[in-house]
């Protein structure tokens, strides 16, 4: 017998003539409180604020200005393939573009990386990349020391870890980012950035 | 008897090496401050969600609910990783899932690997057996590493490196770093952000060039195939998004049914563990994806005794373990022992149910850890899953005893009771322990009295000619302590 089909026989008589296990109460919370749009926004802000990100707030015509000063000390920027064009456009940065072909060296001689998301919880100050063309692989906000995310307000947010799942798509790969890399593995004191970015700008962009 | 594999081979029954850990200041006083911290925050970040207790009610359920329909759930998990592009492998035992893993890396060519903190991987002594094939396994977490240089065994399921202070931190970097890569700082000081700082350069360099990497997982999806892994460095998300070959040993009991069911675990785990709203970094990925991530995908779904522990209607409960450590964190035992004194990588009252399932209680470690408890309850009460350790504990306490049916590695045998007075030692040194010190005592009487109906109905070894005879005495329904306390006054 394969090892599967043991394991398999194994569990079978273990759980042969248990009792069926009752069904899931789902009667918790699918939202934590009731907010508007606008308290939304804020308490991702003050959550986010929490963790030691640094968060931002403008809209349309003033994005251009503030990436710019947000990447004043970078020499380069790394660019997802689809960015909107007039994010960057003050922006004095080298653009290195998302290679497939580049190798982690690569990235770990950019200084920054700018990437949209595709949603962020308010009730846990969590953003979430799926990989989606504004955001780029995996990697590319990961090596570079600095992440700017943008974040649209009030589309991409929604207050509660339920109401994420409810509109991720679960083949895609995944990151969730709570604030910046941190470790509590030294007599519990917290340090930030450990291996991922250790400055972590978050834009909220939308009417202001 | 059986050869089920935790991590710590040969060592000490529960009460001796508590009572060496109880003698030692430094590590008492680090484990005080660590749990204690956590625990205070802990309380905080759960009163946040007004629906807590459902929350737990429901992860509760979708456990027992998995754990009963486990091999359909198990097939389901295998189609739909094998149908992403992912390889899944099944391994019985430490043994066959290290074996499965070394020859995965060697097929690649490689003679490294970067490993994410697994306690699966430490449950079979993975890095061992990488190193007796030649092959360097390199623990990234900070921890992890603090514990590799220090050539070590991790003490907590979340900060195994949690019995090292600053200062001792800094001499295992300062001799050790030079021998594995690039060496720490030749001035390297005693603060964390300087010792995080030589960590992160020492370990930048095995990522950037890494092949091949091992990691666990929190979560697994049956619907979907999705693996979950939270973390909070980066170092997950750099093993899990570098390397080429991505190889994942995860424990039979870590399938959940369906993607909605993780917005139950991901709002309780962070929680009950760090004491956040949300860990940095959580990453999710489905089987393999082109140009994102690994090109090479493996599975390896280890048993290593769970499924003899599911076979006890009492015992499987602790199946359900998502390795919060909450319980490790408000055990008063725990607090004062640490974490090496149980003997297996699962320390504090979830190791205590969890190891001598996993192994049997056949040997001196595993028949006496479930006396290291003083049943106060606490693990129960904070468990986001509600696994009830006392009533594990109470009901292994009596196997030893009294022996009874159990699943050893799929077989049906009746264990004999206790001989050598393997149980009576284990019970009357745990008591010794815990008499010593009264604070741990003294939260472990208020529940004793609930439990009277679970004592041993007869002594084993040369008390068993005197129970044969008469009944035990009733555990009397007052806590001796209380009784102590109203006639001695407060004096510890
Ligand atoms: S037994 Fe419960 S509290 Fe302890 S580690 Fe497991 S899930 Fe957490």
């Amino acid at each position: 017998m394969s090892t599967r089909d043991r394991i398999l026989s194994r569990i079978r008589r273990a759980t042969a003539g248990a009792p069926d296990a009752p069904p899931v109460p789902r009667d918790y919370l699918r939202v934590h409180g009731s907010r508007t749009p606008a308290e939304t926004a804020d308490l991702l802000a003050a959550n986010l604020t929490e963790y030691r990100a640094t968060v931002h707030r403008t809209d349309e015509d003033g994005i251009a200005r503030l990436l710019a000063r947000l990447l004043a000390a970078s020499r380069t920027v790394l660019v997802p393939p689809a960015l909107p064009g007039h994010w960057l456009a003050s922006a004095t940065a080298t653009r290195v573009h998302d290679d497939p072909a580049s190798t982690p060296y690569d990235l770990d001689r950019v200084d920054s990386v700018v990437t949209g998301c595709a949603l962020a919880i308010a009730e846990t100050g969590t953003l979430v990349l799926d990989g989606g063309p504004d955001q780029g692989r995996r990697r590319i906000t990961l090596v570079p020391d600095h992440h700017v995310c943008v974040v649209r307000v009030p589309d991409q947010v929604v207050d509660s870890v339920p109401q994420a799942l409810e509109r991720l798509d679960p083949t895609r790969p995944l990151t969730w980012i709570s604030g910046p890399s941190a470790t509590s593995d030294i007599e519990l004191d917290r340090v930030e950035g450990v291996h991922g970015p250790r400055t972590l700008d978050v834009v909220l962009l939308g009417a202001q | 008897m059986t050869g089920t594999h935790l991590g710590m081979p040969a060592f000490p029954p529960f009460p001796d090496a508590a009572r060496e850990a109880v003698r030692d200041g430094v590590l008492r006083a680090n484990l005080r401050h660590a749990t204690h911290t956590i625990r205070g925050k802990r309380a905080r970040a759960v009163a946040e969600l007004a629906d807590w207790e459902r929350l737990r009610a429901a992860g509760k359920a979708v456990k027992d609910h998995t754990l009963r329909h486990l091999d359909r759930y198990l097939l389901q998990l295998e189609a739909s990783v094998t149908a992403a592009g992912g390889t899944v492998h099944w391994a019985a035992d430490a043994d066959e899932a290290n074996r499965i893993v070394t020859d995965l890396v060697l097929a690649t060519g490689e003679s490294e690997v970067v490993k994410v903190k697994s306690m699966a991987t430490q449950e079979t002594g993975l890095n061992e057996a990488l190193e007796a094939a030649g092959i360097a396994a390199y623990e990234t977490d900070l921890a992890e590493l603090i514990v590799q240089l220090g050539h070590d065994r991790p003490s907590h399921i979340l900060v195994p490196a949690i019995h090292r202070n600053r200062r001792e931190i800094r001499d295992i970097f300062r001799s050790e770093m030079g021998g594995w890569g690039r060496p720490a700082p030749e001035d390297l000081g005693d603060d964390p952000r300087e010792l995080a700082e030589a960590a992160r350069l020492h370990l930048r360099e095995k990522f950037l060039r890494a092949k091949v990497a091992v990691s666990g997982a929190n979560f697994v999806v049956a619907e979907t195939g999705t693996m979950v892994v939270l973390e909070s460095e980066g170092n997950g998300r750099m093993c899990l998004t570098l390397p080429d070959t991505l190889i994942s040993v995860v424990g039979i009991e870590k399938v959940v049914p369906t993607f909605r069911d993780l917005e139950v675990f991901l709002q309780t785990l962070p929680r009950s563990s760090t004491a956040e709203r949300m860990n940095p970094y959580t990453t999710m990925w489905t089987g393999t994806h082109e140009g994102d991530g690994p090109s090479a995908f493996h599975l390896v779904l280890l048993d290593n005794g769970r499924t003899d522990t599911l076979a006890d209607a009492t015992g499987r409960q602790a199946l359900r373990c998502i390795r919060c450590s909450a319980c490790l964190n408000v055990c008063p035992v725990y607090e004062r022992a640490g974490g090496h004194a149980y003997g297996s990588v699962y320390p504090g009252p979830i190791g205590a149910v969890l190891s001598p399932q996993l192994r049997g209680t056949a040997g001196a470690v595993d028949a006496s850890l479930p006396y290291a408890s003083t049943l106060c309850g606490a693990c129960y009460e904070v468990c986001p899953v509600a696994i009830d350790i006392p009533e594990i504990l109470l009901h292994l306490r009596e196997r030893v005893v009294q022996g009874g049916p159990v699943t050893r590695e799929g077989v049906r045998v009746r264990l004999r009771p206790a001989h050598g007075h393997t149980a009576e030692r284990a019970a009357m040194r745990a008591a010794r322990l815990l008499l010593d010190h009264p604070g741990a005592l003294r939260a472990g009487e208020r529940l004793l009295a609930r439990a009277r109906r679970l004592r041993p109905r007869r002594l084993p070894g040369p008390g068993r000619a005197w129970t044969d005879t008469r009944e035990l005495p009733d555990i009397p329904a007052e806590p001796f302590r209380d009784w102590w306390l109203r006639e001695r006054g407060n004096r510890p």
